[in-house]
């Protein structure tokens, strides 16, 4: 495995950039905050394109900028792959020629993958004799990709590869970042404002706020912490499930995934049985009912206790449930938010067992990760 | 239909300008590269100099080049011992002239083209594992090609007009120094020679438009393989 080691200093503007962690898993680590807060500046000292003012990157062992001792590698010097937000393709040259740019220093690699495989994978046969001026946003994304892959990277860095493609081409590409992790082995450090994203596709996340990592672990933990709340963003706030595919009923379309908290009955999901998967259950598409509800259209209904509570806004709150299954070992947290007049109706208070409803057809494919 | 003699000037001038054009290019490049990219004191002054040319009289800087480049001259003299070269009243001497007068136009249209290039581009070949001399060669230049084109002939067109330097600098001498310019100038100054003097105005401007017709085809078919698209 790569190990990644950061801890780094710089004034940006009005910017104190302090980042600070280190990654050795093979997945895709997600750095993730909002946009401004210094994200990119970050990925782009680990890649030598910005120097930081004090500080120690190292990368497999080598060091790649440590200020005590004078070392600042230079960026072509560094096995660090990078697709930006642009796609910044060379317009001069072929889409196949774009692709080798960087073979020369994939030839000297560990990390050689084969030009066909990669073109395959993401893709573009038919476009290897094209200019990148014909291809479609999309594509070139695509071949960006592809290019930073061939170029024998021990890492991948990849800055909001999809924040300038509209949501159909985000949903082109996403497949192809997950095949990537998984068919490459490289890992990658992703950088990204958008939960969707995260949860569907990072390991690890490394929460950024104002230039500093604030958070960093396994993202459903990240994800599902209330302190972080402001930092994940209120509208996708929520749970973050780790299910195993189950059955598929045929008669009425629906899936089944298993959890701690017993089964999910949601739309059909696009993966084998007995593949796991990550489910964000957003807080606001989660209820609460005193006791289990008859004569609702509501399929998922869990019991369980409440842990904790705290007001979200003037006119609402959020309410953290643990739905484990009696003799599970680990708790299995629950978000849902409600008006605090219905937490006041109810009386709603720590320790209470209630029910917690969530809707079949709010877990769309947007809510899983692989 | 063109004379011997008219002949002679028009290969004379397309000589001189072609050599003064091609021997400047590359320092015209590095000069660019340096002001657009680099910071470094004297910056300011460096760019003045270059430009110099473009707003003092010609005829003062053809005689700052005597005065530099002449036998006494600093580095004339120096020329001379070392490698027995004189450049008054040669045609290498006029070629000195062109090169330093259209100096500042192919600076110019060059500067301008590598400030438009997208530096992001550059540094995405750096990751690539490209060094920098790579990515000047395989990036920067294709991509500065239509400004290089344009500054060549906007050059060569400057050099091939220039009069007050080249005379002042090199003189008058027929087979040597007397160019399309210099020609049309001392054809007026002898009566009775308004048609030969005519004659070289049209061959004068008969050769700036096929200059421009050259570079405007030549234009159009970097534009196509910068982009693929036929402009």
């Amino acid at each position: 495995m790569t190990h990644l080691s950061v801890d780094i200093q710089k004034h940006v503007g009005e910017l104190q950039i302090t980042a600070e962690f280190e990654s050795d898993v093979g997945g895709i680590t997600a750095l993730h905050g909002r946009s401004g807060a210094g994200k990119t500046s970050i990925v782009n000292m680990i890649a030598g394109l910005d120097t930081p003012d004090s500080g120690r990157i190292t990368l497999g062992g080598q060091v790649l900028f440590d200020s005590d001792k004078g070392i600042n590698l230079p960026p072509h010097l560094r096995r660090i792959g990078y697709v930006f937000q642009e796609d910044r393709l060379f317009p001069h040259l072929t889409v196949r020629r774009n692709l080798l740019y960087g073979a020369s220093r994939a030839s000297h690699s560990d990390t050689v993958l084969n030009f066909d495989d990669v073109v395959d994978m993401l893709g573009i046969a038919s476009l290897l004799d094209r200019q990148p001026h014909h291809l479609s946003g999309g594509e070139k994304q695509r071949v960006a990709i592809g290019r930073a892959l061939l170029s024998g990277p021990e890492i991948l860095l990849m800055d909001e590869p999809l924040v300038n493609l509209d949501m159909e081409r985000r949903g082109e590409i996403l497949p192809f970042i997950e095949k990537l992790r998984d068919a490459t082995g490289i890992p990658v450090l992703y950088v990204s404002h958008a939960t969707e994203e995260i949860i569907r596709l990072a390991d690890i996340v490394v929460m950024i706020s104002e230039g500093k990592s604030v958070a960093v672990g396994p993202v459903e933990d990240v994800m599902s912490r209330l302190d972080l709340r402001p930092l994940t963003g209120r509208y996708e706030a929520g749970a973050v499930l780790n299910v195993r595919v189950g059955e598929y009923n045929l008669d009425d379309g629906l899936s089944s995934l298993n959890f701690a908290g017993g089964a999910l009955l949601v739309p059909q999901v696009d993966a084998p049985i007995g593949h796991d998967l990550r489910v964000r259950v957003r807080a606001r598409d989660v209820s609460i009912a005193l006791t289990p509800p008859h004569g609702i259209s509501i399929l998922n209904v869990f019991p369980g206790k409440i842990l904790d509570m705290a007001e979200t806004g003037t006119a609402q709150m959020d309410v953290l449930i643990d739905i484990a299954l009696p003799g599970g070992i680990e708790p299995c947290p629950l978000w849902a938010r409600i008006t605090r007049r219905s937490a006041t109706e109810l009386k709603l208070e720590t320790g209470l067992v209630v029910h917690a409803l969530i809707k079949a057809v709010a877990i769309d494919r947007h809510s899983l990760g692989q | 239909m063109i004379s011997d003699i008219e002949i002679e000037v028009l290969r004379l001038s397309l000589k001189i300008a072609g050599w003064a054009v091609l021997c400047s290019l590359p320092f015209a490049i590095g000069i660019s590269f340096l002001l657009s990219r680099r910071q470094f004191p004297g910056r300011f002054v460096l760019d003045g100099i270059v430009h110099l040319p473009l707003v003092i009289p010609p005829v003062a800087v053809g005689y700052i080049l005597l005065l530099v480049l002449g036998r006494q001259g600093l580095v004339g003299s120096w020329l001379y011992e070392v490698f027995g070269v004189t450049l008054v009243f040669s045609w290498q001497g006029a070629a000195v002239a062109a090169a330093v007068m259209a100096f500042p136009l192919m600076v110019r249209a060059i500067r301008l083209s590598l400030d438009s290039v997208d530096q992001k581009i550059e540094a995405a070949a750096q990751t690539l594992g490209a060094s920098p001399l790579r990515v000047f060669l395989t990036i920067t230049l294709p991509l500065i090609t239509p400004g290089i084109l344009t500054g060549t002939v906007l050059a060569f067109a400057r050099a091939l007009g220039e009069f007050g330097a080249t005379i002042t600098f090199v003189s008058n001498i027929a087979g040597e120094t007397r160019t399309l310019p210099i020609a049309l100038y001392t054809l007026l100054q002898a009566p009775g020679s308004e048609d030969a003097a005519l004659r070289i105005v049209g061959i004068s401007i008969a050769l700036a438009l096929l200059a421009l017709l050259a570079s405007e085809l030549l234009a159009r078919r970097v534009a196509r393989r910068l982009t693929g698209e036929p402009s």
